[in-house]
């Protein structure tokens, strides 16, 4: 079982382009500023430090790339990874040494889990006082080595254009992740050369692009014959975008598609093909496709096991196709009966070429019916705001077209459920590591890489309050963002659990007493802050906020605090094994 | 031991792995750390350098049922300095450990101790009026019984260099 990655060591091509004359001389900080205009960086959310001034000096003068200096490292990392989210492109950050690194880690993982490309810059004590505990020293590579797709230490500044380089080919390519290079001090302030490099090849590192065309003429025979056909699109098809691909195959083949949390958007929730989001907050009718089904195709998805439920109570009946980019992905929870390792983009085409038709009219007649019989349930209330019906409005008074970011918790799945989904790259959330104060700081990073399109933070009392400060940076750059906070004065989810699974014991789980007010907190930074209590007002509220352009709009509803989010898989559950409500 | 999790049961089997890596030292963090923080098992592990200076050649033995072990294999690969993964047990291969051996010998025991060292190929390199200390090459299981043999005259210390093992070029078909 010997896998090669690579068979020559030494392809290792670097064409040297011929580029307008150079200074002769630059110091390092000058290099890296240079290098990342060279690969079209437009933004860098970062916060200075000691370690890092020679690079905020040069980029002192620098103007076709916009530095965001944002208020903790951690939001620029979140920052960083909605910017990536929402555009396709890397996310770059810029933080010092020690503190400023160690503050990365929590955003950095985020976009690990994820797969998210991200570089992010970090300053270090000079080389030789790397070891001696130096002030502001910390082993920033080796803090980040599991939580990074790659890092480097760069330690001759001949490597450091390169290095550059290379940490943006890893990062973007492959499964995309996040990337560290760590820059002593010294570095920065010797003089070296820029010699405008352009192809990266890294000999030990060749992600497979194509899929294995027996397995492809395979999975399509499978599809083809199938009964009950699934397929189950992952964050892989946004970020592999595939989603015209993954729309044409399933339209044409009339095969049903439920996505993940991470695939809403990769295909339009308005098709009929369309069974919503599976998993512990799915849809009762994806979660029994899943259930039922004869022949599974998972696209750029990791069943993960808020998708899987009980793992053997997990589709036990189909056959299982199982597309992804990174082979370890593949087999690792569930076995898998065709693996195909490639990008989803181009061996979805290929399936869907050698693909006819299947006969699937009793498929769609159970489905309809399940449809029918299970739809997702938006309470009524005349005089509190159910949480369902804000995200309802929500999708309503932005046409369905927003960016929407979400923090973590009970309003999360709300946001997942009921705001249509029928773009990609539209719902930007953390679903791997589950990460608390992602929303706000991501949304404020989607604006940046996406001024053109309106940007929706749907969160928590509890989770905006974890990065709340970014207020400062939204006012001071006149982000037109809207905040919608779902206040339940509680840490909902838990509070959720307690109530299902803890003999309603809350423990620890109540704001109400030490919560702001939240307008007044918004207006003290210079954002507008509005008030809701009722349906009405919420559509007042909705209507003055969305005509607001030039600067953030906190929106505080007040939402019924006890609702709890239906359907729901328990823990230890098969999917199919939902708990529907409370009627 | 981590058990995979997608149900299936497995016998739990021993594998030797031989990894070509950039010859630095985050690489071999790395490598370590997809064992530590993934819940793998590292028997043994060796780590010099390989025909070329600038590649490392580790070889690690592990054991796991065959989810596990494709898991440990994949994982490996993703690893971006790793230039080749190799699980040697599916080929012919020779593999060779080095063990150095303290054991108590008086003068009583002295010539026993040194028949049983010349069953297993063994040399004395070392020698005072209480102890010897003795070398031997050989796969696991020969160090494994060799120690085993010495054990009851009083076995003080141990340093094993882990196994190190490369693919057969002529495994007998024609
Ligand atoms: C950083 C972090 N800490 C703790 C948790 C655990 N957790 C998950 S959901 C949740 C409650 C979130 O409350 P809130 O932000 O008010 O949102 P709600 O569930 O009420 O919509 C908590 C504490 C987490 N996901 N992230």
């Amino acid at each position: 079982m010997a896998q090669a990655k690579t068979q020559s060591l030494d392809s290792a091509e670097t064409d040297k382009v011929q580029t307008t004359p150079e200074p002769a001389v630059l110091n390092g900080a000058e290099l890296l500023i240079r290098t990342l205009e060279d690969i079209d960086v437009d933004t860098i959310f970062g916060y200075p430090g000691g370690a890092v001034l020679p690079i905020y000096d040069a980029l002192f003068d620098v103007h076709d790339i916009n530095h965001v200096l944002i208020r903790h490292e951690q939001a620029g990392t979140h920052a960083a990874d909605g910017y990536a989210r929402a555009t396709g492109k890397p996310g770059v950050v810029l933080v010092t040494s020690g503190p400023g690194g160690t503050n990365t880690v929590t955003g950095i993982a985020t976009a690990a889990m994820d797969s998210i490309p991200m570089v992010v810059f970090t300053g270090q004590v000079p080389t030789d006082l790397i070891g001696n505990d130096a002030f502001q020293e910390a082993d920033i590579v080796g803090i980040t080595r599991p939580i990074t797709k790659h890092n480097y230490l760069v330690k001759d500044v001949n490597n450091l254009e390169q290095v550059i380089r290379e940490a943006f080919h890893v990062a973007t390519s492959g499964r995309p992740g996040p990337v560290l290079v760590d820059l002593p001090k010294d570095m920065l302030n010797t003089e070296c050369h820029y010699s405008g490099l352009k192809k990266i090849s890294i000999p030990s590192y060749k992600p497979t692009k194509e899929g294995h065309s027996t397995q492809i003429a395979k999975a399509a025979k499978l599809l083809s014959e199938a009964e009950k056909p699934l397929i189950y699109a992952g964050g892989g098809a946004v970020l592999g975008e595939a989603w015209e691909e993954l729309t044409a195959m399933a339209e044409r083949l009339n095969i049903p598609v439920t996505t993940t949390l991470m695939g809403l958007g990769g295909f339009p929730e308005s098709k009929p093909q369309s069974v919503g989001m599976l998993g512990m907050h799915g849809t009762y009718y994806a979660n029994m496709a899943m259930t039922e089904c004869d022949v599974l195709l998972a696209v750029g998805a990791r069943f993960d096991d808020r998708v899987t439920g009980r793992l053997d109570g997990f589709s036990p009946h189909s056959k299982k196709i199982h597309i992804d980019i990174d082979p370890s992905n593949i087999g690792k929870n569930v076995p898998v009966d065709i693996p195909i390792v490639g990008d989803v983009k181009k061996v979805l085409p290929a399936i869907d070429q050698q693909t006819t038709k299947p006969e699937i009219d009793d498929w769609w007649d159970t489905i309809h019916k399940w449809k029918r019989e299970h739809p997702l349930k938006v309470p009524e209330s005349e005089d509190t705001i159910k949480p369902q019906l804000m995200i309802e409005k929500i999708s309503e008074y932005t046409n369905g077209e927003a960016i929407v970011v979400t923090d973590v918790g009970q309003h999360q799945m709300w946001a997942a459920q009921h705001y249509t989904y029928n773009y990609p790259r539209s719902f930007l959330s953390s679903g791997g590591l589950g990460t608390m104060g992602y929303g706000f700081p991501a949304a404020l990073g989607a604006a940046f890489g996406c001024p053109d399109r309106p940007v929706v933070c749907i969160t928590g009392d509890g989770g905006f309050q974890m990065t709340v400060y970014e207020l400062a940076t939204a006012v001071e750059y006149e982000v037109p963002l809207k905040i919608a906070i779902m206040n339940n004065q509680c840490l909902g989810m838990v509070r959720q659990w307690q109530e299902l699974f803890f003999d309603k014991r809350y423990s620890h789980s109540i704001l109400k007493k030490g919560n702001p007010d939240f307008v007044k907190l918004a207006e003290s930074y210079g954002a507008v802050g509005l008030r809701a209590t009722n349906p009405k007002e919420m559509d007042e509220v909705l209507e003055q906020a969305m005509n607001i352009n030039d600067r953030p709009v906190v929106m505080d509803f007040q939402v019924e605090e006890h609702e709890n989010c239906y359907p729901m898989v328990p823990a230890g559950a098969a999917l199919n094994e939902m708990v529907e409500g409370d009627e | 031991m981590k058990q995979s999790t997608n149900g299936t049961t497995q016998t739990l089997n021993k594998h030797t792995l031989s990894v070509l890596v950039s010859y630095n030292l985050n690489a071999l963090s790395r490598i370590i750390g997809i064992f530590s923080g993934k819940g793998f098992e590292i028997d043994s592990i060796s780590f010099g350098s390989g025909k070329q200076s600038d590649l490392a050649r580790i070889t690690i033995t592990t054991h796991g049922d065959v989810q596990i072990i494709e898991q440990i294999n994949k994982q490996l690969n993703k690893i971006i300095d790793v230039v080749k993964v190799n699980d040697l047990t599916y080929d012919s291969f020779v593999e060779r450990e080095l063990a150095l051996i303290k054991v108590t010998a008086t003068r009583s025991r002295r010539s026993e101790i040194m028949q049983i060292a010349q069953v297993f190929r063994a040399k004395v390199i070392d020698i005072s009026p209480e102890k010897l200390t003795i070398e031997v090459t050989g796969n696991r299981d020969k160090v494994n019984a060799f120690i085993g043999m010495l054990d009851p005259f009083g076995v003080t210390e141990i340093a094993r260099t882990g196994s190190v093992a490369l693919k057969r070029e002529f495994d007998g078909n024609v």
